[in-house]
C-alpha cells in the first residue's frame, strides 16, 4: 500500500456523503472501482467504466440503440401488457408494481424486441430492461420472445438475445415458471429452420431465464463479470454452508467451466455478433 | 401430537387414540365396546370428510410434502410390471433423487422418469431430498430420447422441492441442464403423460413436467418458488408462508381452473398416504387411459397440439 492509499480512506467520504457530492444525472460512479466518470462520457463508452473497464447495467433501449444501425427498424409487440389473471397482492398489489416499473423505466414490460440489422446483417435483437422489476419473466416477456422468434422465421433471419434477468416473475406464479417450456420450445422451430440464436449473457442472468432459453443458445456469449446462474449465490451459501469459491458464477467461472463460449466487451460486440452471424447464415464478411 | 397427523389433523387423531383406547380394554369388559368403536369410527371419517373438504392451500402444501407420502418408488413398484432401472447420464454420475427405467404398464411397454425423496435420514441423504443435480437431468433426458427411439410412451412423475442449489451443480450447469429437457420435451416424438404426484418445485419440477396431458393429484401443489421462499423474498418473512401459498395459487383446484393443469386425480380420504394401494391404482387407471387416448392421435398431430398448449400458457392485453 502506498502512502496515498493509506491516506485515502480519511480523505474519501461517506456513502451518504457521497450522494450528496455526486449531482444526479451529470456525474455517474462506477460500481467497481468507485471512479467519479462524466456521465455523457460513460454513455458514449455504453455504460464501461472508462477508468476500469467494469461492464455497468445499461438499459434495454439504449442497449439496443447502440446494437443496431440506424436505419430499418421496427419494433415487434410493443403494446403487450400483464393482465395480472391472479391478481396477486402481497403487501403491495402487482398491479401497483407493474404501474410503478412502467413509470420508472418508460417501458411496458421487462424485454423489447426490436427486427433491424446489424452491419448490414438482418437479424431479431431482443434485450431485457433489468430496471423493470429485475427483468423478471412473466406472460409478457415470454410471449414477446415467442413473437421474436416468429419475426426471425417469418424473415429467415437470426436472433440475438440479451439477458439480465433475476428469474421468473413470481407475482404471476405458475404462469411465469411455464414461460421457461413456452420460450424453449419456440426455439425448437428456429432450430429445425436452421436459423442461429445467438444468446449473451449480461449481468445478472439467473434463475428461470438462465435455465430455459438463456441456455439453448448455437453460441452463448457473456459480458465481462457478469453474474450468470442458476440459483442465487445467498441461497447456495446457506444451502450448503460453505464460502463460495472466488468468482463463483462470474463469466469468467462459466467459460472455464464449459458453459459458454465467449466473453465478448460490450463495445465490440457489434461487430463481432455481426460477424458471426454473416458466418452462420453464409452471407459475406459485414 | 401424533407424528402421523397433520397440525390441522389433531382433531381426528384424538379420536383415533380414543378408539385404540377402546380397544385396548375390550377383553375386560361387559359393555358393548364394538358397537361403540363402530360409531368412533364413523365420527372419525365424518370428521376428516369435513376437514378436508375445505383445507387451505397451506394446509395442502403440507399434505404435499407429508413424510408417508408415496413417492416415485412406491408408484413404480405398484403401477408398471417387468420394470427394469435404467442409470447414470453417460457424463458424469448416477443422481439417486431422479430414478426411471422401462416397464409395462398393462402389457404394453412405457418409458418412466420419476423424482425420488428418502423416507428416513439416511434414505434422504442419498436422495439429496429429492433434489436432483444437472447430471439427474441428463440422465432423464437420456431416457426422454430412448422412449422416442423406441416409441415409447413417457411417463413422468414430479415430486421435488426444486433442483439442487449447490457448488457442483452450478459448475457442471444446472441451468443448461434443465433448460435442455424443456427443449427436448417440446419436440420429443412420443406422448408424454406428466403427473404431479407431490411437490411441483420450480423449474427443477418443470425440467421433467412438459407433455401432452399434466396431471396432478389432489393434494399435490405446483408452483414456481415455495411458499415459504415467497413470503421471505415479497413478505420478508418465512412465516407469511400461508400468505404466499394462497396468493401463488398453489394447489391442483386452483390451477385446473387457471387452465395450466389439464386433470386432478381424486386421492383417498386423508390423503394419498392413507392407503397408498389405492391411490395407486387410480394412477394406474389414469394412466392407461391417457396413453390410449394419446396413442390414438398421430405423432405429428399430437407435437402440434402439444406446441399450441405450451405457447398458449400466458396471460396478457395488446392494445
Amino acid at each position: 500500500m502506498s502512502w496515498f492509499e493509506k491516506l485515502l480512506p480519511s480523505i474519501r467520504t461517506s456513502g451518504s456523503d457521497d450522494k450528496k457530492n455526486v449531482p444526479e444525472g451529470l456525474w455517474a460512479k462506477c460500481d467497481k472501482c468507485d471512479a467519479i466518470i462524466y456521465r455523457a462520457e460513460l454513455e458514449r463508452n455504453l455504460d464501461v467504466c472508462t477508468k476500469c473497464d467494469h461492464h455497468m447495467r445499461i438499459p434495454a433501449r439504449r442497449r439496443l440503440e447502440h446494437f443496431l444501425d440506424e436505419e430499418g427498424r421496427s419494433e415487434i409487440a410493443p403494446d403487450l401488457e400483464s393482465s395480472d389473471p391472479l391478481k396477486f397482492k402481497d403487501h403491495k398489489k402487482y398491479k401497483d408494481r407493474l404501474s410503478a416499473a412502467q413509470k420508472a423505466t418508460g417501458e411496458k414490460d421487462a424485454l423489447i424486441v426490436i427486427k433491424g440489422s446489424v452491419k448490414g446483417v438482418d437479424l431479431v435483437a431482443a434485450a431485457f430492461e433489468f430496471r423493470f422489476m429485475g427483468g423478471s419473466m412473466g406472460s409478457v416477456v415470454g410471449e414477446k420472445f415467442v413473437r421474436a422468434v416468429n419475426t426471425a422465421l417469418e424473415h429467415n433471419i437470426p436472433l440475438v438475445c440479451f439477458s439480465a434477468s433475476g428469474g421468473a416473475r413470481m407475482q404471476e406464479a405458475l404462469i411465469s415458471l411455464l414461460q421457461m417450456a413456452k420460450t424453449s420450445a419456440a426455439l425448437t422451430r428456429l432450430s429445425r429452420r436452421g436459423l442461429p440464436f445467438i444468446s449473451v449473457l449480461t449481468d445478472p442472468t439467473m434463475g428461470g431465464v438462465s435455465a430455459s432459453f438463456a441456455m439453448l443458445g448455437d453460441i452463448h456469449i457473456a459480458e465481462p463479470g457478469a453474474l450468470i446462474g442458476f440459483a442465487g449465490p445467498r441461497v447456495i451459501e446457506q444451502t450448503v454452508r460453505e464460502q463460495l469459491p472466488e468468482g463463483f458464477q462470474r463469466s469468467e467461472f462459466l467459460l472455464e467451466h464449459g458453459a459458454i463460449d465467449m466473453i465478448i466487451d460490450r463495445r465490440e460486440m457489434r461487430d463481432r455478433i455481426a460477424s458471426l452471424c454473416a458466418m452462420m447464415t453464409h452471407q459475406p464478411a459485414p | 401430537m401424533d407424528p402421523n397427523f397433520l397440525e390441522f389433523e389433531q382433531p381426528i387423531a384424538e379420536l383415533q387414540a380414543k378408539i385404540e383406547e377402546l380397544r385396548f380394554v375390550t377383553d375386560d369388559s361387559d359393555i358393548n365396546i364394538t358397537e361403540e368403536i363402530a360409531t368412533l369410527q364413523n365420527k372419525v371419517e365424518t370428521l376428516t370428510q369435513s376437514i378436508f373438504s375445505k383445507l387451505t392451500p397451506w394446509q395442502i402444501s403440507q399434505l404435499a410434502r407429508h413424510p408417508n407420502r408415496p413417492y416415485a418408488l412406491d408408484y413404480i413398484d405398484r403401477v408398471f410390471e417387468d420394470f427394469e432401472f435404467l442409470h447414470g447420464d453417460r457424463c458424469y454420475a448416477d443422481d439417486a433423487p431422479m430414478v426411471g427405467g422401462i416397464g409395462r404398464l398393462d402389457g404394453k411397454p412405457v418409458m418412466v422418469i420419476g423424482q425420488q425423496k428418502g423416507r428416513d435420514t439416511k434414505e434422504k441423504i442419498k436422495r439429496n431430498f429429492g433434489m436432483p443435480r444437472p447430471e439427474g437431468y441428463r440422465k432423464a433426458m437420456r431416457l426422454m430420447r430412448l422412449a422416442e427411439k423406441f416409441k415409447l410412451p413417457l411417463i413422468t412423475l414430479v415430486d421435488t422441492p426444486g433442483a439442487y442449489p449447490g457448488i457442483g451443480a452450478e459448475e457442471r450447469g444446472q441451468s443448461e441442464a434443465i433448460a435442455r429437457n424443456l427443449y427436448v420435451l417440446a419436440e420429443l416424438k412420443t406422448p408424454i403423460i406428466s403427473t404431479i404426484t407431490g411437490e411441483g418445485g420450480s423449474g427443477g419440477a418443470l425440467a421433467i413436467a412438459v407433455g401432452d396431458r399434466i396431471n396432478m393429484l389432489q393434494y399435490a401443489t405446483y408452483s414456481v418458488i415455495s411458499p415459504e421462499g415467497c413470503a421471505s423474498i415479497l413478505w420478508k418473512s418465512a412465516d407469511k408462508a400461508p400468505q404466499a401459498a394462497e396468493a401463488l395459487g398453489i394447489t391442483a383446484e386452483r390451477l385446473k381452473e387457471l387452465e395450466l393443469i389439464d386433470n386432478i386425480i381424486p386421492e383417498p380420504l386423508g390423503g394419498a398416504h392413507r392407503d397408498p394401494e389405492q391411490m395407486a391404482a387410480t394412477l394406474r387407471e389414469q394412466l392407461i387411459e391417457d396413453i390410449d387416448r394419446l396413442q390414438s392421435i398421430g405423432i405429428d398431430k399430437l407435437l402440434d397440439q402439444r406446441y399450441q398448449k405450451l405457447m398458449n400458457y400466458g396471460a396478457y392485453s395488446e392494445n
